[in-house]
C-alpha cells in the first residue's frame, strides 16, 4: 500500500509531458494495480455500474432536474465500451470532458474535478480499465427534456464553470497537504456534492466546499470548510480519518449519499491517503460568514414544540443517543455538538428521523448498528418537535423545524 | 446482534416475532438461507419495499448472512391464529390447492415444495404457517406484478401467475387459519419432489 502511495507522490511532483501510448501495449502489473486503486479513489464504479448490473458496464440512471442521464459502458468491449480508445482519447475525456470525436460530455461525468488528474494517473486508470472483463452492452440514450437534450448547451456551462487544468502542487505546503488537495479536488470529486449547486447545475467555485443541497436527492451535504460553526473545525484528524474510512467516528456517523462514497470508494484508500485528505479538509478556510438561519417560529410555538420534543426524545431516542445527546460512539453517534444536524438546512435530521439508517458496512466497521425509521410512528408535529429539540438542546444552535417541513420530506425518494 | 438490529424492531418486533401490522412479516425461525436470499434481494432492489431497500443498501453479504442467521435462530411464541372470517367453501378451496394443487389449471400443490406440514425446506424455502392473510396475498400479488422477484428460475412467479384472484384469497384464508407449530422444523434439503425448478433452492 505505502509503495503505491510513494509512487503516486513522486508522479505528482513531476511535471509530465504527455506521452502517447499505443492502445495495444500490455501494461506493467504495478501500473494496473495503481490504476485500480485510483479508480476506487475516483469512485468510477458507483456511477458506471447499474444495480445488479455488470461491473463498469454502465446503464445506471442518474436523475437530474433536467431529465435522466444513463452512464456509459467503460469496459474494454470494442463495439459498446471503450475498447478502441487510446490513452490519449481517455485522457482527453478525463481532462477536457470531450469524446474522441470532440463532442461535449455532460458534467454529470465529473470531468470538472477529474481535469486535475495527472496524465500519469489517467494512464494508470486507463491501463486498469483495459483489464476488466469486457461487457457487450449498448449505452442507453439519455432522456433529457428540451432544451437540455442539446449538447451545445454544455458549451455555456463550460464557460461558466469549467476550469481545465491539471493539479499544480503548492510548494509552500507540505507533501501531505498537496496529496490531500489532489485527491479531494481531483479524483474524489467531493465538491460535486459539497459545493452549492446553482440553477444551471454547476458547482459555485466562489463557495467551494461550503456545503449544498443535492438536487433530486433531498439531502444536504454540509460544509467541509474549517469554520467552527459549520465545518470540520472541531474535528481531530483522527476523527475525520475514522469517518471517511470506517463510516463512523466519535463526532458523527456517515449517512445518506455519503454512505455510498465511503462504501464504494473511501474505505479502500490507504491510511496515508485518507489522512492527507483529512489534513487538507481541516485546512480549508471558509470564504464568508456562514448563512444566517432564515426560518424562525414564534417563540410561544417553539417552546411548546420543545417540551413535546423532549418527551419524544426521552421515550424514543435517549436509549441510543443518551439522555444528554452524548451518544455511544462509534455505535451511536452523539447529537450534542453534532454540526451535521444544526445546519441552516434541517433536511438531514428530519430525514434521519423519518427514514432511519445504517452507516455503511466497511472493513473497519463491518457490522454497524442501525437506527429505526420513525415515519410511521411519529406524526408531522412530533417529527418537527423532536428535530427542533435535538437542534436546540444541549447547547446546539440549530433553528426550529415546522411540521410542514417534516411533511414535505415524507415524499423524498429513498433510493 | 440484538442491539445491531434494533432498527428492524419497529416493523418486525424486537425478536422478529412480527407486529400488529398484518403486512409486516415475522422473521423469527424462518430458514437462514431463505432470510439471507431476501436480504440480498432487498439490498439489490430485486424485492422492493423502499424503507427496507434503503436500510440495507450499503451492507455486505457477510453482515446480511449474520443478520439472517440471527433471526433464524430466534423462537418467540406465535400469536394465536385469527379465527377465519371466510366461508367454509373458500377455506376448503384453499386447503385443496395447498395440499393437492389444481391439475386442471396446472397449479402444483404448495406442499410439494413447502412440505407436508408446510414447515418449509432447507435452505431456501420458507414455511407458510404463522403468516397473516394480508401478507400472503400481498406477496403473491408482488410476484404477479413484479415487485418481488427471487433468483431465476423464479418458480414462485410461475406459481403465483397460475392463481386467480379467488385462488389467492382462498389460499391466504386457509393458510392464515392454521395454527403455527411451536418449534418450526424444516424438511431436509432435497427431500421434497419440487415440481418446478427454483433458483432460491438449488438442487
Ligand atoms: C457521478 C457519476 C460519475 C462518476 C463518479 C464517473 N462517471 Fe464517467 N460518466 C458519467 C456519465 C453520466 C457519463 C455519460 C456522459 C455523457 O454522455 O455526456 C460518463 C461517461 C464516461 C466516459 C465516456 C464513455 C463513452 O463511451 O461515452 C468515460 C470513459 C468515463 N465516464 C470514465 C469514467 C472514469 C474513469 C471514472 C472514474 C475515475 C468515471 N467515469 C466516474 C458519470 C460518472
Ligand atoms: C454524493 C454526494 C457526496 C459526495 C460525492 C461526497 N459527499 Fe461527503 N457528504 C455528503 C452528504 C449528504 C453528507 C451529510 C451526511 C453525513 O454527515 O454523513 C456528507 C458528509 C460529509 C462529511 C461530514 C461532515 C459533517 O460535518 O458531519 C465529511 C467529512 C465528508 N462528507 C467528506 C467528503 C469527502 C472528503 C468527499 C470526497 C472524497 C465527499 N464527502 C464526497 C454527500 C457527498
Ligand atoms: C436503536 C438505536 C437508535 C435510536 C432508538 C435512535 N437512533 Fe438516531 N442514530 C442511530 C444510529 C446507529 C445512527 C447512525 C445512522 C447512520 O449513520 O445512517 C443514528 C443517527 C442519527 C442522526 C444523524 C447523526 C449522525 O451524525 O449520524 C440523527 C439526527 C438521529 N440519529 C436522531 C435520532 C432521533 C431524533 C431519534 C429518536 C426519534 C433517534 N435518532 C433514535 C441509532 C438510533
Ligand atoms: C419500515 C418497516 C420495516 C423496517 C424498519 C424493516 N422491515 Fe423488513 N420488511 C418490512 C415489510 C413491509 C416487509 C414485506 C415487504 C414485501 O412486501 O415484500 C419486510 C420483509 C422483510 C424480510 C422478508 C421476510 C419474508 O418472510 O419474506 C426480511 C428478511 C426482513 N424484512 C428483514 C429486515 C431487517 C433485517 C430489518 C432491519 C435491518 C428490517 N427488515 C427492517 C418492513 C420493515
Ligand atoms: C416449485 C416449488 C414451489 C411451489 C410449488 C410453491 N412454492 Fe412458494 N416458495 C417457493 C420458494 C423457493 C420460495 C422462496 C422464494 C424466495 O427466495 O423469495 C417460496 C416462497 C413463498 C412465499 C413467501 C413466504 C414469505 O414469508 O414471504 C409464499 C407466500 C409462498 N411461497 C406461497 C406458496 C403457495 C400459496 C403455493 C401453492 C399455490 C406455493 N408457494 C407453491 C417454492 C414453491
Amino acid at each position: 500500500m505505502s509503495r503505491i502511495s510513494t509512487g503516486l507522490l513522486a508522479g505528482l511532483m513531476l511535471v509530465l509531458s504527455p506521452i502517447a501510448t499505443s492502445a495495444q501495449q500490455p501494461a506493467d502489473p504495478a501500473v494496473i494495480a495503481k490504476g485500480e486503486y485510483l479508480a476506487r479513489a475516483g469512485d468510477c464504479i458507483a456511477c458506471h455500474t447499474a444495480r445488479e448490473g455488470k461491473t463498469f458496464a454502465g446503464g445506471l440512471p442518474m436523475k437530474t432536474p433536467f431529465g435522466t442521464l444513463y452512464t456509459s459502458n467503460i469496459t474494454p468491449d470494442p463495439q459498446t465500451g471503450i475498447g478502441t480508445w487510446t490513452s490519449d482519447q481517455f485522457y482527453q475525456m478525463m481532462h477536457s470532458g470531450r469524446f474522441p470525436d470532440g463532442g461535449l460530455v455532460y458534467p454529470a461525468m465529473p470531468f470538472a474535478s477529474y481535469t486535475k488528474v495527472t496524465r500519469e494517473d489517467s494512464d494508470a486508470i486507463y491501463a486498469y480499465l483495459r483489464t476488466v472483463t469486457p461487457v457487450k452492452q449498448l449505452n442507453k440514450p439519455h432522456d433529457l427534456t428540451f432544451p437540455f437534450n442539446n449538447r451545445s448547451l454544455i458549451l455555456g456551462w463550460r464557460t461558466l464553470f469549467f476550469r481545465e487544468g491539471e493539479f499544480k502542487p503548492d510548494p509552500t505546503k507540505s507533501a501531505e497537504w498537496n496529496r490531500g488537495n489532489y485527491l479531494v479536488e481531483g479524483l474524489g470529486h467531493c465538491g460535486m456534492c459539497h459545493t452549492p449547486i446553482n440553477a444551471l447545475g454547476g458547482s459555485k467555485q466562489s463557495q467551494a466546499f461550503e456545503g449544498g443541497l443535492i438536487p433530486m436527492q433531498n439531502w444536504y451535504a454540509p460544509s467541509l470548510t474549517s469554520n467552527k460553526e459549520t465545518g470540520l473545525g472541531d474535528w481531530t484528524i483522527e476523527e475525520i480519518v475514522d469517518y471517511l474510512r470506517k463510516g463512523v467516528s466519535a463526532k458523527g456517523a456517515v449517512y445518506g449519499p455519503m454512505a455510498e462514497v465511503v462504501y464504494n470508494s473511501l474505505q479502500y484508500l490507504n491510511d496515508d491517503d485518507v489522512r492527507a485528505m483529512a489534513v487538507y479538509l481541516k485546512g480549508l478556510a471558509q470564504g464568508g460568514p456562514p448563512e444566517k438561519a432564515s426560518t424562525s417560529l414564534p417563540s410561544a410555538e417553539s417552546s411548546l414544540l420543545l417540551s413535546l420534543g423532549k418527551s419524544i426524545y426521552d421515550r424514543d431516542c435517549a436509549s441510543c443517543h443518551g439522555a444528554t445527546g452524548q451518544g455511544m460512539p462509534p455505535d451511536y453517534p452523539p447529537l450534542a455538538g453534532n454540526q451535521s444536524i444544526q445546519m441552516v438546512s434541517s433536511v438531514n435530521p428530519v430525514r434521519m428521523v423519518l427514514n432511519g439508517g445504517y452507516p455503511p458496512g466497511t472493513s473497519g466497521n463491518p457490522t454497524p448498528h442501525g437506527m429505526p425509521p420513525f415515519a410511521q410512528k411519529l406524526s408531522d408535529d412530533e417529527v418537527a418537535a423532536v428535530v427542533t429539540y435535538i437542534r436546540t438542546a444541549w447547547g446546539n444552535r440549530g433553528e426550529p423545524v415546522s411540521a410542514r417541513q417534516a411533511n414535505e420530506l415524507r415524499a423524498a425518494t429513498l433510493n | 446482534m440484538a442491539a445491531r438490529v434494533l432498527a428492524c424492531a419497529p416493523c418486525h418486533g424486537a425478536e422478529g416475532e412480527g407486529t400488529s401490522d398484518a403486512y409486516f412479516p415475522r422473521l423469527a425461525g424462518k430458514p437462514a438461507g431463505y432470510l439471507y436470499n431476501q436480504l440480498i434481494a432487498f439490498r439489490d432492489g430485486r424485492r422492493k419495499y423502499p424503507p427496507m431497500n434503503y436500510l440495507l443498501e450499503f451492507q455486505t453479504d457477510d453482515y446480511l448472512k449474520k443478520i439472517a442467521e440471527y433471526f433464524a435462530s430466534l423462537r418467540p411464541a406465535f400469536p394465536p391464529p385469527v379465527p377465519p372470517v371466510d366461508s367454509k367453501e373458500i377455506l376448503a378451496r384453499g386447503e385443496s390447492i395447498v395440499k393437492n394443487g389444481d391439475a386442471q389449471h396446472g397449479i402444483p400443490p404448495c406442499s410439494a415444495c413447502h412440505g407436508q406440514t408446510l414447515g418449509g425446506m432447507e435452505p431456501g424455502i420458507p414455511g407458510l404457517l404463522g403468516l397473516r392473510a394480508a401478507y400472503i396475498s400481498g406477496q403473491l400479488g408482488g410476484w404477479r406484478y413484479g415487485t418481488r422477484t427471487a433468483f431465476a428460475p423464479d418458480c414462485m412467479q410461475i406459481v403465483a401467475g397460475l392463481l386467480t384472484e379467488d385462488d389467492v384469497k382462498a389460499v391466504a384464508a386457509y393458510l392464515s387459519s392454521r395454527p403455527a407449530p411451536a418449534d418450526p422444523s424444516f424438511a431436509p434439503r432435497g427431500s421434497l419432489p419440487m415440481p418446478l425448478e427454483c433458483g432460491s433452492e438449488p438442487h
